[in-house]
């Protein structure tokens, strides 16, 4: 298999090569992490103490709402379907994504996409300022010019992210090597299977939420103009339809990865499979019907309101059931921690944190003293940062020997591990205090009574933020050479990747390897 | 307690403001409850219940936290290589996954039956004593009492230099207002909340009252107040620049003092009416609209009248303001016919107020041109 990359930029510009396209979706996305976490530090540099010290309101409201589009669309997102490029064929035994030649097209229109969208910041009347959430009428009548240039990036973005997810089930469900049967498949596989069903259901609505938009603003419809005979509330069950299939987007592939790591690292298997398989869907068909406790402020009827209540409680079922699964992995395995499992072990906590702060939300009543407070900040914060973000900082670390062919460098992933746990805590563990005791969220300037959270927490955003530049440099340096992995890399770990040489070669599985 | 600030901020901008932290700081000490952890109780039935609720879903998490984070780290501490622990290789029992399958199931049933109940509570707005309309406007809140003549704005009361960091910062920095919403206490009371611009939501913690404000929509909830007291709250939805800047502040008092109150208003507004007709000076109007123009204009069109460059535009110099006086008229009056943010202010200042800083915008900021408006030429502009 003398077959090999081209050489110069053009491989990467007409490369088809799944792991090519992944680890140009993995870059990405790390770029854009650190874009939208220099807003974040914005954010919280401004709110390190109370007046207004380094912007001005408007700019605040704009960091906010392009922190939150690039953290979900451009970081969290894209690395997750970098993950799956990696490592779905490989995992199943292909020896390609099904579509090559769009996957090469859904990767590229992203940086077009990222572009436009950040290009709004030096336009007149400023970027986006109306939250990730646009919520119509300030994203419509009230909006910045600039709008409509969100509205197109959000369509590619779009375009981008169902092309990949048609891409990913055509891929699960044509080219496993014989033997794969659908109930063998790693549960990384799985939960991205269930992930991509997700985006092509609801990726859709969001692409239709921002037409209407776009149809109020320019072509005289008042879809969500009350004025106008629209309905202002409509846009947010459309936005949420979307909106919370879209957390479980940023969830699901999460749960994949730390069901691979913490079996390694226990040295024992995965507690559970077939009912991790269920609960993975479970979560994703209630993900459908939760979508309006993210409005039970908006006055419902009480029949809506307990609907979605009840249906929102029942997620912490499946929920549950898989932290005890991992949980139960843990107990009496054989455990070392290595990066890969103390991110892990991370998520599994932290994440369970947030689930405990979710399960509060879902209470109405309860959610009523709760909603758009610093409470819920810290509450997704707490199933993103530590879910999505760790997760996926567990995968590089835990794929990348496999990747480069190069031990990472464990003392400085270790160090990297602490300053991100610590700088995380300190960060967003205050800001369940600030939200309980009455902080709005969205706020530029708070009342003296938040100064001395607020200071705290803005100290553990930029501990956080260093804690980056660790990883950064630790991934280089593998990348350029280290220690030499063998072939398996951890102590028997379980999969198909682990039978390929280190680094995969270009083309791996060109002949279907048996599954039995 | 002495407490000093964590840190001080390094920055040149923020330098001066440090002296003043530091101050603010102890005043803070006497008025401001520091380092809250938790949920208010508030004064209302229905906040301590809601109270309750919250705690109890809290404990039960707790709990469940124990018993998870207990068996993890029972077998990160025994479980261990280093230890040469050998991995057991168990990997299923359907019996395990039914129990951890059921119970939470149990113990959620067991959340939503009282979560259920205060929910009736709390959407029962039936058979209220009295009836307040919150209108949100960006960025101010608007009550009308309904049955009586009495309505007003609520404007944040804090000086822009206590934001800016020039002066050091009050007691309820960003938590006072102009006009409080004044209440009786022990009296149902009913608000039917709406927004005339974008959402906003109305939120006062100590009520457990927190209801969005729609543009087209009349949302309803209700309160009984136990005690006397000021109770602050703040917009809870993302409506703008000023999200941040429109607090509320409840003034609950005993119901005679609410009739006086009430009265005093209704005849405030009477005279008003009465003022419509007079002629005032140049120097009466320029004054008052100073003050109308400072809670009303400067919060878009900024205190110097320069506005913000592709967003809100500048009073100095502009073609309304130094154009004819029909066009000024209409500009405040009726909004802008092109950018909604520019509301139709007819509706919402008196006449006198409007004459007022109609006149105080065509003669400050340079503009100079010397022209006043009467009450009455508003009144006849709007009746035209």
């Amino acid at each position: 298999m003398a077959h090999g990359p081209k050489p110069g930029f053009t491989r990467w510009l007409y490369t088809t090569n799944h792991k090519d396209i992944g680890s140009m979706y993995l870059w990405f996305s790390f770029a854009m992490f650190l874009l939208g976490g220099c807003m974040a530090l914005v954010i919280r540099a401004e709110l390190f103490q109370p007046g207004l010290q380094i912007v001005q309101p408007e700019f605040f409201n704009q960091m906010t709402t392009m922190h939150g589009l690039i953290m979900v669309f451009g970081a969290v997102m894209p690395a997750f379907v970098g993950l799956a490029n990696w490592m779905v064929p490989m995992m199943i035994g292909a020896p390609d994504m099904a579509l090559p030649r769009m996957n090469n097209w859904s990767f590229w229109i992203l940086p077009f996409a990222f572009a436009m969208l950040a290009s709004t910041l030096f336009m007149e009347g400023g970027a986006p300022n109306f939250g990730w959430t646009f919520y119509a009428p300030l994203s419509t009548e009230y909006a910045p010019p600039s709008v409509t240039f969100f509205i197109f990036s959000i369509h590619i973005m779009g375009a981008s992210s169902i092309m990949g997810a048609i891409n990913i089930v055509a891929t699960i469900l044509n080219m496993r090597a014989p033997g794969m049967t659908l109930m063998k498949m790693p549960l990384f596989v799985w939960t991205w299977l269930i992930t991509a069903y997700l985006l092509i259901a609801v990726m859709p609505v969001l692409a239709g939420v921002v037409t209407m938009m776009l149809m109020d603003i320019h072509f005289g419809t008042s879809f969500f103009s009350a004025a106008g005979g629209g309905d202002p509330v409509l846009f947010q069950h459309v936005f949420w339809f979307f909106g919370h299939p879209e957390v479980y987007i940023m969830i699901l592939p999460a749960f994949g990865i730390v069901s691979a790591i913490i079996p390694t690292f226990a040295r024992k298997p995965l507690f559970g499979y077939s009912s991790m398989v269920y609960a993975t869907a479970s979560i994703a068909f209630l993900s459908f019907i939760v979508w309006a406790h993210h409005m039970f402020t908006v006055g419902m009827p009480i029949a809506g309101e307990l609907f979605f209540m009840y249906a929102t409680m029942l997620i912490a079922v499946p929920t549950g059931v898989k932290v005890f699964n991992w949980v139960t992995t843990m107990f009496r395995g054989s455990m070392t921690f290595e990066t890969p499992m103390l991110f892990s072990i991370a998520f599994v906590i932290l994440f369970t944190l947030g689930g405990f702060s979710g399960l509060m939300l879902a209470i109405a009543p309860a959610d009523f003293q709760y909603h758009d407070t610093y409470f819920v900040v810290a509450h997704f914060h707490y199933v993103l940062v530590p879910g999505a973000i760790f997760s996926i900082t567990a995968g590089v670390y835990y794929w990348l020997p496999k990747w480069t062919g190069n031990m990472y460098n464990e003392a400085m992933g270790k160090v990297h591990f602490w300053l991100a746990f610590i700088g995380l805590n300190v960060t967003f563990f205050p800001m369940h205090f600030v939200g309980l005791a009455g902080m709005p969220r969205r706020i530029p300037d708070y009342a003296l009574q938040f100064a001395d959270f607020n200071q705290i927490a803005s100290v553990g955003a930029f501990l956080f933020g260093a804690a980056q530049i660790v990883f950064l440099f630790n991934v280089i340096r593998t990348v350029r050479g280290g220690k030499k992995a063998t072939d398996e890399v951890w102590e028997n770990p379980q999969g198909l990747e682990w039978t390929v040489p280190s680094p995969a070669p270009y083309h791996t599985f060109s002949t279907p390897p048996v599954v039995r | 307690m002495g407490f000093k600030r964590l840190f001080a901020f390094p920055t040149v901008s923020a330098f001066a403001s440090t002296a003043f932290a530091q101050e603010t700081a102890q005043k803070a000490e006497e008025g401001v409850a520091r380092w809250g952890v938790n949920m208010t109780q508030g004064v209302t039935e229905v906040s301590r219940t809601t109270y309750d609720l919250h705690m109890l879903i809290f404990w039960i998490c707790v709990a469940i936290g124990i018993v998870v984070f207990g068996v993890m780290f029972y077998s990160m501490w025994r479980h261990r290589k280093s230890r040469g622990y050998q991995a057991a290789q168990f990997h299923e029992s359907t019996l395990v996954e039914l129990a951890w399958t059921i119970v939470p199931t149990l113990i959620l049933i067991g959340m939503a039956i009282p979560a259920t109940k205060t929910l009736y509570d709390i959407y029962d707005t039936k058979e209220a004593d009295l009836d307040i309309m919150i209108t949100g406007y960006q960025w101010k809140w608007k009550y009308d009492y309904l049955g009586s003549d009495v309505s007003f704005f609520s404007n944040l009361s804090t000086p822009h230099s206590q934001i800016s960091n020039q002066q050091p910062k009050g007691d309820h920095y960003l938590l006072e207002v102009d006009e409080p919403l004044v209440v009786p206490v022990n009296k149902k009371i009913r608000f039917l909340i709406t927004a005339n611009d974008v959402i906003h939501a109305w939120w006062v913690p100590d009520l457990a009252v927190k209801k969005d404000a729609i543009p087209g929509f009349v949302n309803e909830s209700w309160t009984r107040i136990d005690e006397p007291g000021i109770y602050r709250g703040q917009c809870a939805e993302l409506c703008g620049k000023d999200h941040g800047f429109m607090p509320i502040v409840v003034k609950a008092v005993p119901e005679d003092e609410y009739h006086s109150w009430l009265n005093d208003r209704a005849e405030q507004a009477a005279l008003i009416k009465e003022l419509t007709n007079k002629t005032f000076t140049f120097d009466e109007l320029y004054e008052r609209g100073k003050k109308v123009y400072a809670s009303t204009c400067a919060a878009c069109h900024q205190p110097n009248g320069q506005g913000v460059p592709g967003t809100f535009p500048a009073i100095a110099g502009s073609k309304v303001a130094t154009g004819g006086m029909e066009g000024h008229m209409s500009m405040v009056v009726n909004g802008s016919p092109k950018n909604p943010a520019m509301q139709a202010f007819g509706a919402q200042l008196n006449e006198v107020d409007l004459a007022a800083v109609i006149t105080y915008q065509r003669n400050a900021f340079g503009n100079n041109m010397g022209d006043t408006v009467q009450p009455i030429d508003i009144l006849n502009f709007k009746n035209k």
